[in-house]
């Protein structure tokens, strides 16, 4: 009995040690929040007492300052419409060139392959100045160009699982009298279900947390809650610590929830996307 | 087959958005690295000028340089704890669950706030110094690999504790009987099985490691004095702030383009490799 108990306290101090060092930091940044701004840098690992707590002071300068409730309708209008748009188009779009074999489509399969290896920094000026030239620097053309630019990685995610399940079915409905498009949304689609939850949270994940295309596409009129966040930032004046830490708080919040009542699909997701990706 | 008149239907919407959001703007980025240029539409022919140029800029070697250490580093680090506490994450203890949901969170939290959390975190501790972190180069470095490492475990441990718990316990047991210690099981049982898993990893965290902007722009951005720039930051600063050097930018973007690239291609046949060897 005794070599078995003495590793498993090992195991959990480590374990616990490890919760600490993971947890702190949000939790730092939480009682931070609603201390008084000049006390924020100087003493950051003091809790609040009472002269530096300032309740939720910080919070409505910071929710006036940077429109925090804007900045997160944003967020969602742009990442819900988005992942809509791509589990739908690309999963149509991965069902046609898998099923309907030809030079073309075989090229563009690989097209999209490839595009999941290209660095956005790669195409990130020209691809401003022809969405601008276009007129796409709004939200919805920020919608269009993230189903572009995510395109490659859903593609091959639902191409590989489309592979993998026989054709019979579809052939079958087909001769019944379906037309493609009943086909694909009565009898492919929902087979398609686990994929398509993956697909969603991986981009789900990606354009929430997105700062650089929103920024540089369509900065400079809407925010979303990481250009918000950072335009807190500033140009060269000093930050507003108070702000800053109510802000990290608001931003982290929704992610956590959401994280707690999905958190089986997400590391499901994450997993399958990982290990095809 | 009938299938084909439904190509505009199917393909069409998806198609359209990649070529405006990608075809075009990466053949134009390729074309535009070797002509000098502010606007697209002014680009002058200039050769290779730019790659000459970019490789004697003092700011674009030492970001390339920076990054390439700190993904060194980060790669090694993250996968050596992500894989420790996988294992003791698949050992059957209670509140296994707890711990993996724990661990994962930072994972799902942005770039950019992330920057900003261990700013403060950071700052606090060098503040029992008289610094901040802007104050050497070597605190933006070490900076930057613990905000990744603390990213980033979760993730990989979540991707091992998957692989470790396909490993058929029976050959552990096996082992035990046969008389091998937990270190020769370790290394001899547990670890060949698992070498997809470190492969994905690998590469992940090489990857993300290699590209990575939101979190270096809100620690350091870039401080002091650019010395804390990784390349993706270089090649920003380089596009928007740095007037008459778009075309350096551009030439920039596509070296970064072509080292992730034989990056990917590279694991691309070690996995090729592995799966033909089973």
């Amino acid at each position: 009995m005794k070599r078995r108990i003495f590793p498993t306290i090992i195991s959990y101090t480590l374990l616990i040690i490890f919760c600490v060092v993971f947890v702190a930091p949000i939790l730092i940044v939480l009682y931070n929040s609603f201390k008084s701004r000049f006390y924020i840098s100087d003493a950051p690992f003091e809790l609040p007492d009472a002269d530096t707590f300032v309740g939720l002071e910080n919070y409505f300068e910071g929710i006036d300052k940077i429109g925090f409730f804007s900045a997160f309708g944003w967020s969602l209008f742009i990442t819900v419409l988005s992942v809509g748009a791509i589990v739908i188009f690309t999963s149509m779009t991965a069902w046609y060139i898998t099923r309907h074999k030809s030079r073309f489509t075989s090229a563009l399969y690989y097209a999209f392959v490839f595009s999941m290896i290209v660095p956005f920094q790669m195409v990130m000026f020209t691809l401003t100045k022809t969405a601008n030239m276009l007129s796409l620097d709004n939200p919805l053309g920020l919608v269009f160009i993230y189903l572009g630019f995510g395109s490659g990685l859903s593609i091959f995610m639902f191409s590989g699982f489309i592979k993998s399940i026989p054709s019979e079915i579809e052939e079958a409905a087909m001769i019944d009298g379906c037309s493609p498009l009943q086909t694909f949304f009565r009898v492919v689609f929902p087979v398609l279900k686990p994929t398509s939850i993956t697909v969603a949270i991986l981009n789900a994940m990606w354009i929430w947390n997105d700062y650089l295309l929103p920024y540089l596409l369509i900065g400079s009129e809407y925010k979303t809650i990481p250009i918000a966040v950072q335009y807190l930032k500033g140009g060269y004046g000093s930050i507003d610590m108070g702000a800053m830490m109510a802000m990290l708080v608001l931003a982290i919040i929704p992610i956590i929830l959401f994280y707690l009542f999905s958190q089986k699909y997400i590391i499901k997701g994450v997993v399958a996307g990982a290990v095809k990706g | 087959m009938s299938l084909k008149k439904y190509f505009p239907i199917f393909v069409l919407p998806t198609l359209a958005a990649f070529l405006i959001a990608f075809v075009i703007p990466f053949l134009l980025g390729v074309f535009l690295s070797f002509t000098e240029f502010t606007t697209i539409l002014d680009a002058q022919w200039t050769g290779i000028s730019n790659y000459i140029k970019a490789f004697s800029n003092d700011d674009f070697l030492n970001a390339l340089w920076f990054t390439v250490k700190f993904t060194v580093v980060s790669v090694i680090s993250i996968n050596i704890i992500a894989f420790a506490l996988a294992n003791l994450l698949t050992k059957g203890l209670k509140g296994t669950n707890i711990f993996r949901t724990i661990f994962f969170m930072p994972n799902l939290i942005g770039g950019i706030v992330l920057g900003y959390i261990w700013q403060l975190i950071i700052n606090g501790v060098l503040k029992f110094f008289g610094v901040t972190i802007t104050y050497d180069p070597a605190y933006g470095f070490w900076g930057l690999v613990i905000l990744l490492n603390w990213q980033l475990i979760g993730y990989m441990m979540v991707i091992y504790i998957a692989g470790l718990q396909n490993i058929p316990s029976d050959l552990q047991e096996a082992a035990k009987v046969d008389g091998a210690n937990r270190w020769q099981t370790l290394k001899n049982v547990t670890l060949p099985l698992v070498m997809p898993s470190v492969t994905i990893c690998t590469f992940l965290t090489l990857t993300n490691s290699f590209k990575l902007f939101d979190q270096n722009l809100a620690l350091t951005a870039g401080a002091p004095s650019q010395q804390t720039a990784m390349l993706a930051l270089d090649i920003y600063n380089t596009f928007y702030s740095k007037v008459g050097w778009e075309g350096v930018g551009q030439a920039k973007a596509v070296i970064f383009f072509l080292i992730v690239a034989v990056i990917s291609f590279t694991q691309l046949i070690l996995t090729r490799k592995r799966e033909v060897e089973h």
